[in-house]
């Protein structure tokens, strides 16, 4: 399946990444598996989806929890918790 | 409703005016304005920028505004939020409620503005003289959204 990926605040920094396109296998995904699988992209990917630091996560821009099953053609993503107002 | 996410100032008078114009029954608007401080955390602030998820965010704004209408009986609410570089005293944020009577209409602010604080996808980044960093969320934020209980 195909999904895109946005990536803000400080993921976007760290990553070097804003959005991406992403082919996955044609499996059950969820937010959790996908933190996992792009974890192990290196180092600071994986400090950034599953170290220490709080992520969020939206899928088609609903705010979601780990558990959340991800679909083709889905709209993903990443980011620290909000600070706005 | 509206919802507004912009780069450009907003005069707040003016767009209170609107939310009652041509609506006779409305007897109470309740607003709160949000402004940049010089200090955050010890740290002085000379600039403040602000990231947001476009998109998602005019949606959840809108779903708070909802949410805000369904728990009390208010007649329409307002919301315009900056992004960009601020610096200080600029204002940030306009959360504007009409209603009948004035008690409902400051609930569904507070309740509005602690939702946005939580749930809306804006991040802030400061500058200081010790350089460029991202604003951590506070625990406090999440307490004062907690109050209004579940269901959302």
């Amino acid at each position: 399946m195909k999904i895109k990926l946005f990536y803000f605040a400080r993921l976007k920094e760290a990553l070097k990444y804003s959005t991406e396109d992403l082919n996955l296998p044609d499996e059950p995904m969820t937010i959790l598996k996908l933190k996992a699988l792009l974890a192990k992209r290196g180092d600071v990917w994986g400090e950034m989806l599953m170290g220490k630091l709080k992520v969020r996560a939206a899928i088609n821009h609903e705010l979601v929890d780990d558990n959340a099953s991800i679909s083709n053609g889905d709209e993903v993503a990443f980011f620290p918790p909000v600070t706005g107002g | 409703m509206t919802v507004r996410i912009q780069t450009e100032d907003f005069d707040a008078g003016f767009e209170i005016s609107q939310l009652h114009k041509n609506h006779k029954d409305i007897g109470a608007v309740v607003s709160f304005i949000g402004l940049v401080r010089d200090m955050n955390d010890g740290d002085a602030v000379s600039q403040l920028t602000l990231e947001h998820y476009p998109g998602m965010t005019e949606k959840s704004l809108a779903s708070i505004i909802n949410q805000g209408k369904t728990r009390w009986n208010i007649a329409d609410a307002l919301i315009i939020h900056r992004v960009g570089t601020l610096q200080p005293s600029d204002q940030i944020v306009l959360v504007a409620v009409s209603g009948a009577h004035r008690g409902e209409a400051f609930a569904a602010c507070e309740f509005m503005m602690d939702y946005l604080k939580t749930e809306a996808p804006f991040w802030k980044k400061e500058a200081t003289p010790q350089g460029e960093h991202w604003v951590e969320a506070k625990s406090t934020d999440d307490v004062a959204r907690e109050r209004w209980g579940a269901g959302k």
